[in-house]
């Protein structure tokens, strides 16, 4: 299973009157897991609005399972969690109404038959967070927040993840149950795009990692070392520099 | 009840319940995208509508429902195109519409500041049948939308980028709104006046969020207390010969704070039998120890929140 789920080809973006991506190619193959790493600014996250369409291109191609990202409509296909530090909005809600609401994409005319809230309450069991399911979001922690996130994603049992920042202020505990939820999709075949500032207690699943720097794809292939060694908690930052040297064949991940 | 008895009593309960029903259920929307004083801006950009249905010596009703849904959806453009900040946007829209407004019905043909007073604040007992009617219906097409599309426009209203992935047209939810927002806004002109109807769509909905935990009872909560409110005070006007949209307007927030000045103590209930629950869950599956932990340490402080 080679074909490309997600593919961009010189893509250009520009935010007010910035150039943001400048030519970026980028290709996720069936059952890959990639991560886009970087500095702040650097592009990561407007590279994933890009490829779900909310920031608009400026030139290039992005396709979607081999179609053309415009013209692209089996959304229930995809499963997005946005760089969020929060799950709730200007009004109470609880965890499985916004949990539903990742289902919309598979429901005819917004109705949820019976298979649709069984699908919900296993994205919920997916993420550790049944027991919570009737209460309110507000009432949850920042790491939990982003398992309901995860949660939304996943109740359309998507066969692509692409996740903006996943682990943003998660705690060590929710960062462990994320890892060991993305670890079942990834066994499941799911294809995984996603952003992130460290790899963390996921690096052992990244089989590619794809740095940017101004907009531009800087490294393409197995996750720096530098970025394994300082991924550790407590280091903020990235060394996208130190790519550059960096033992590119120390893994096999590639193959 | 005496109020019956009268047709203009009659209209104007109507037109009262259909607007207590409505208001709240679209303002949840703008509450939930955290743009509550949307339905002001639209009450201002009606103004001008008003003042423009005095010059062109039309029925004013329908002019400000034409000029309210062409603002909202301006404003809507504005938004998306991100051409202005939300707030500024917003400030240029109450300036203008209520300077419009008045300009407008300055030029119009013995047209008084006076006349506009009655859009301004409401007039109830001048609610004709033909108002009633153009009531009627278009509180059906708001109720037909804010029910009939609530899943979706939950998705929208929480979380735009995300609901985008789902395959939802969140350009056209969100015009379909910001129409709707404007229809009410003219709904509510009559009952509460311009200048007061953004209270009924958004004090009813905080008032709610003090009790309820689910966005499901909110809106009923909501929906409720803006009937009674619209109710209450048409009645009380009634017999006190007081204006029937102020008396709406500080009923809602007489039904905020008490229900404000509930919400603590309900809320320390809730928390207790919470930690009661996650206790009896705990003790018979020791291998989710470490999470339950998480989870009833953190959990208190969250849930006495707001």
């Amino acid at each position: 299973m080679d074909e490309p789920v997600i593919s961009l080809r010189t893509v250009r973006a520009e935010l007010g009157a910035k150039p943001v991506l400048r030519g970026i190619d980028l290709t996720v193959r069936h059952g890959e897991v990639v991560a886009l790493l970087g500095a702040n600014g650097s592009g990561k996250s407007t590279t994933v609005r890009a490829i779900i369409g909310q920031v608009p291109v400026v030139s290039g191609e992005i396709d979607l399972f081999g179609v053309d990202r415009r013209r692209f409509r089996q959304w229930s296909r995809v499963g997005y969690v946005p760089q969020r530090t929060t799950a709730a909005g200007g009004v109470p809600a609880t965890v499985t109404e916004v949990v539903a609401s990742g289902r919309l994409s598979r429901a005819r005319f917004g109705l949820l038959r019976k298979v649709d809230h069984v699908a919900v309450r296993h994205a919920l069991e997916l993420v550790g967070l049944a027991d919570r399911a009737k209460d309110p979001v507000d009432a949850l922690s920042g790491g939990q927040h982003q398992r309901v996130l995860i949660a939304r994603a996943l109740a359309s049992e998507p066969e692509l993840l692409i996740m903006d920042e996943p682990m943003a202020g998660v705690d060590l505990a929710s960062q462990e149950v994320l890892a060991d939820t993305l670890r079942e999709q990834v066994s499941r075949g799911v294809t995984v795009l996603l952003v992130l500032h460290e790899l963390g207690p996921l690096e052992p699943l990244i089989d590619r990692a794809v740095v940017l720097r101004d907009g531009c794809v800087l490294h393409d292939g197995p996750p720096p070392k530098a970025l394994g060694q300082h991924a550790l908690p407590g280091h903020d930052h990235v060394h996208p520099h130190d790519d550059a040297d960096a033992d590119h064949l120390r893994t096999g991940l590639l193959s | 009840m005496d109020l019956l008895n009268y047709a203009f009593m009659q209209r104007a309960l109507l037109a009262a319940v259909l607007v207590g029903l409505t208001a709240p259920a679209v303002g949840i929307y703008l509450v939930q995208r955290r743009q509550a004083l949307m339905g002001d801006g639209i009450g201002h950009v009606a103004m001008t509508g008003v003042g423009l249905g005095f010059l062109l010596n039309s029925s004013p009703v329908w002019v400000a429902t034409l000029v309210a849904v062409a603002g909202s959806v301006l404003m809507e453009l504005i938004r998306w195109y991100g051409k202005a900040r939300g707030d500024i946007a917003l400030a240029m829209l109450f300036y203008g519409g209520m300077a419009g407004g008045v300009l407008l019905t300055a030029l119009a043909p013995g047209g008084t500041n006076a006349g506009l007073t009655t859009y301004l604040f409401g007039s109830l007992s001048t609610v004709s049948s033909s108002d009633v009617t153009a009531i009627c219906v278009l509180a059906a097409l708001v109720l037909l939308v804010t029910v009939g599309l609530r899943r979706q426009l939950f998705a929208v209203s929480q979380d735009e980028e995300f609901a985008r992935v789902t395959g939802l047209p969140v350009r056209a939810l969100n015009l379909l709104v910001a129409v709707t927002a404007a229809v009410t806004v003219t709904v509510a002109m009559r009952v509460v006046g311009l200048l007061l109807v953004s209270a009924l769509m958004v004090v009813p909905v905080a008032a709610a969020q003090q009790l309820a935990r689910s966005f499901a009872a909110t809106f009923a909560i909501a929906v409720a207390l803006g009937v009674a409110a619209t109710l209450g005070g048409t009645t009380v006007s009634y017999y006190n010969d007081v204006p029937p949209g102020a008396t709406i307007v500080l009923l809602t927030i007489g039904a905020f704070v008490l229900l404000t000045a509930l919400a603590t103590p309900l809320a320390r209930r809730r928390a207790a039998a919470d930690a009661r629950r996650a206790r009896d869950v705990r003790t018979p599956v020791p291998q989710d120890e470490a999470e339950y932990d998480l989870t009833t340490s953190e959990g208190p402080a969250g849930r006495h929140g707001p």
